[in-house]
């Protein structure tokens, strides 16, 4: 099996595809990272100028380790697999809700949202208002569907005397 | 035991279901108590009752000084829910002043206070399609509350799960049109067709609901900016918008 082989030649083009490897999700990273300072006013760079100095590190400094030529793709596309949240800090643009402006300001750690902040506000203050949030706030659409009638309580708009008096006569019926 | 009576022109439902509530004298006893409160409410605040303290107010028979205590209450009540909603919850229209769209929630939160003091914990109390509801129901499970589709009034279209909390919906698919819009008076308010929200209680339910509603579309984002509230709102095209945290409300059948 290869893998079980220790030979320098295979570690040297295993290095190289490494490299190869490396060099594109730095380059796919690098260029995402130029997407997303169009966008936000305060990217975080150490991220992106992180990746080629780990990949570049692990091969130069342990070349003839198996277990670290395994290791790197790994690590590669674990970084490449967060490239759509990366690190550091983002600002939305203002948001024209009903009631006035909105401005939000997301910080990514690990790859997840670990707080929205909220920039502007609306009434044309300006206030800070921290909000510990796995998620931003956003609506969700859907068709309305027809489910079973098990329930105990219906919530509606008050009924009229016509959809009343039939509601009420089945509400009667299960009064007990 | 569960009744149901019309009070306030509206069907008025309670139902407990604490073990001590099967007893026949002590269940029907406590009920009464309920609905007699509903009454005590109706005479005070129905603008369609002459005598009543608000249609008293309204003719200028009463001044606002001489209001009883609750009025005073339901009116400070109404001032800070305008307050709170920008202008668009407004008890005053047309020349009269008509709290109902404040006196419904807050007489079905102290109804079902009536119950929560004398010590029963499973209960709800539904006027009219606005529910407090606490405890769980008689399997022991949490209240199954059905949201009521503005296209036909036999089909649910959502199945809610709750406990402790108010649910309440606004829409004007039953009584035309019974929510107006205070910042543009005169126009109907047809876009959306009816938005139900969960709130800590009942009283706050019902008042951002009503207040959410008037706004048109964007009322789901005032409920989706308050805290502790949740929103599913119907438009006319059959599609519904919710806040982020509502799917949690969603019981999965």
């Amino acid at each position: 099996m290869p893998r079980s082989r220790s030979n320098s030649t295979f570690n040297f083009s295993q290095g190289i595809r490494k490299f190869f490897l490396s060099a594109f999700v730095v380059f796919a990273f690098a260029a995402y990272a130029i997407h997303e300072r169009l966008t936000s006013s305060n990217g975080d760079p150490s991220s992106a100028s992180a990746a080629p100095a780990s990949g570049s590190g692990q091969s130069a400094s342990d070349p003839a380790s198996n277990s670290s030529v395994q290791q790197a793709p790994a690590s590669n596309s674990s970084s490449s697999s967060q490239v759509s949240y990366k690190n550091g800090t983002y600002s939305g643009p203002d948001v024209n809700v009903f009631y006035g402006l909105v401005k939000v300001q997301a910080t990514i750690q690990n790859g997840k949202i670990s707080s929205v902040q909220f920039l502007d506000y609306p009434s044309d203050r300006r206030t800070s208002q921290q909000i510990n949030s796995i998620a931003m706030p956003y609506l969700q659409q859907e068709a309305i569907q027809a489910q079973s009638s098990n329930v105990d309580i219906i919530s509606g708009a008050t009924l009229t005397s016509e959809g009343f008096q039939m509601s009420l006569q089945s509400a009667l019926a299960s009064a007990h | 035991m569960k009744q149901t009576r019309i009070l306030l022109g509206m069907p008025v439902t309670v139902e407990v279901v604490d073990a001590v509530a099967n007893d026949l004298v002590i269940g029907n006893l406590v009920i009464d108590e309920v609905f007699d409160y509903f009454v005590y409410v109706d005479e005070k605040f129905s603008t369609y009752k002459d005598q009543s303290e608000i249609s008293r107010i309204n003719r200028g028979e009463i001044k606002f000084d001489d209001a009883s205590e609750d009025m005073k209450m339901i009116f400070g009540l109404a001032e800070q829910t305008r307050q709170e909603s920008n202008g668009y919850f407004d008890v005053h229209h047309n020349g009269i002043i008509d709290p109902s769209g404040i006196v419904k929630g807050w007489a079905i939160y102290n109804a079902a206070e009536i119950l929560r003091k004398k010590s029963f914990e499973n209960f709800y109390v539904d006027a009219g399609g606005d529910i407090q509801a606490s405890g769980k129901n008689s399997q022991g499970e949490k209240w199954r509350v059905g949201i009521r589709s503005p296209f036909n009034m036999d089909e649910i279209v959502k199945i809610l799960s709750v406990t402790d909390c108010g649910v309440a919906t606004s829409g004007t698919y039953a009584r035309g049109q019974h929510i107006y819009n205070p910042k543009n008076d005169g126009e109907d308010i047809t876009d959306i067709l009816s938005l139900t929200v969960i709130g800590p209680d009942v009283y706050e339910a019902d008042r951002f609901a009503t207040a959410a509603f008037a706004m048109g579309r964007a009322g789901i984002d005032f409920i989706e900016f308050l805290p502790g509230f949740e929103g599913y709102m119907i438009d006319k095209d059959k599609q519904a918008t919710y806040t982020t945290g509502f799917a949690r409300y969603v019981l999965n059948a």
